[in-house]
């Protein structure tokens, strides 16, 4: 129990940490050329990869659930319509939820 | 709480209705309501609705054998899901220390974000021990999202604020068994979170050709090495794919309307 409340500590901690080193970088060093860049694309990259993930996998196994595939679907059908966010998630939730309750997904 | 006034003050006049967001101010948009901006109103959604996947973490951190409170610490101190899941996994496997550093390297995509967010967000002192702890991937995908630094504060804050406390709450019910009541993805919440990112960073995807390359190389580098590597690491990876977009292609391609604004 004792090992346990450490873990939760030291990780919470560390996690803690982690958040805060990236935003107390100096601005010196985020005003180089390629750090900068690197900055603005790594939200992209990760996020991206998150999604992905996301949407296509279960812990460790690449699976396809056909309700959430075709609620992210909606929800790129409904970006290219230029629907603003709010609508996004709503149609993508609504879709899964609805073929789910249809018991055709 | 120190972090109160958390840069509300300024530049309250130019709230930057109709510009903000994904879809990038379309026509039939229009103005928000005077009560909420719109970036603050997307954050408090996106915050509620994956908040509540906090009912799944609770419940599997009663089963991996963590106590009530310490799986309510986590959610409290860490606040940050992946790390907090993988703690979880460790502690029902029994290989404490490894889960342990494991669960702290995963925060590490925090680290990486802070690094954009320190720009946009701007904060020091007190402020930024607070916001330190808001930075996850929702809030900043939501800032990152906004044109502007006062629509990106909007939004960073909303998301922190309205996630922080339902994914607490949830965490709390799920670990008393609220989980079994209903499952969330009969709402369809577990698409909330890979539509909301894709919604996010579509302006970005817009921006420019390495946008969409790191975008598509990120996801497909995670998705080819989900099977092989822990939950959690193969998104890490796909900082490499910023890595080498920032390596081969440093400028930003010109188009003034895309990027945040000049500053």
């Amino acid at each position: 129990m004792t090992g346990t409340w450490a873990a939760v500590l030291v990780t919470a901690a560390g996690c803690y940490a982690l958040k805060l080193a990236g935003l107390a970088v100096p601005r010196r060093v985020l005003e180089r050329r390629w750090v900068r860049r690197f900055a603005e694309l790594v939200p992209v990259a990760l996020l991206a990869a998150l999604t992905a993930v996301q949407a296509l996998s279960t812990g460790q196994s690449l699976s396809v659930d056909p309700a959430r595939l075709a609620g992210l679907s909606a929800a790129v059908v409904a970006l290219l319509l230029r629907a603003p966010f709010l609508v996004v998630i709503v149609v993508a939730a609504g879709t899964a939820a609805a073929l789910r309750a249809l018991g055709v997904a | 709480m120190a972090g109160r006034a958390d840069g509300r003050g300024d530049g309250r006049g130019r709230q930057g209705h109709g510009q903000a967001g994904p879809g990038d101010g379309q026509p039939g948009d229009g103005p928000d309501g005077p009560a909420l901006s719109r970036p603050a109103r997307d954050g408090l959604v996106l915050g509620l609705a994956v908040g509540t996947s906090g009912l799944a973490f609770g419940a599997a951190a009663v089963a991996a054998g963590l106590s009530t409170v310490q799986a309510c610490a986590l959610s409290l101190l860490a606040y940050t899901g992946a790390s907090q899941f993988a703690l979880a996994d460790a502690v029902a496997g029994g290989g404490l220390i490894a889960g342990t550093a494991g669960a702290i390297m995963l925060g590490s995509r925090n680290a990486l974000y802070g690094l954009r967010l320190a720009d946009l967000l701007r904060v020091r002192g007190a402020v930024r021990l607070l916001a330190a702890q808001g930075v996850t991937d929702e809030s900043t995908a939501v800032a990152l999202a906004q044109h502007g630094r006062t629509a990106a504060r909007s939004g960073f804050r909303a998301t922190f604020a309205s996630l922080y406390l339902t994914w607490n709450l949830a965490t709390l019910a799920g670990a008393f068994g609220a989980g079994r009541l209903g499952s969330p993805q009969s709402f369809g919440l577990d698409v909330v979170g890979p539509a909301a990112f894709l919604a996010l960073i579509w302006p970005r995807l817009r921006a420019g050709w390495t946008e969409r390359g790191v975008g598509l190389l990120g996801a497909a580098m995670a998705l080819a090495t989900t099977p092989f590597l822990p939950p959690g690491v193969p998104v890490i990876l796909a900082a490499f794919a910023a890595l080498a977009g920032a390596l081969a292609a440093p400028e930003p391609e010109l188009q003034p309307q895309a990027g945040p604004a000049p500053r």
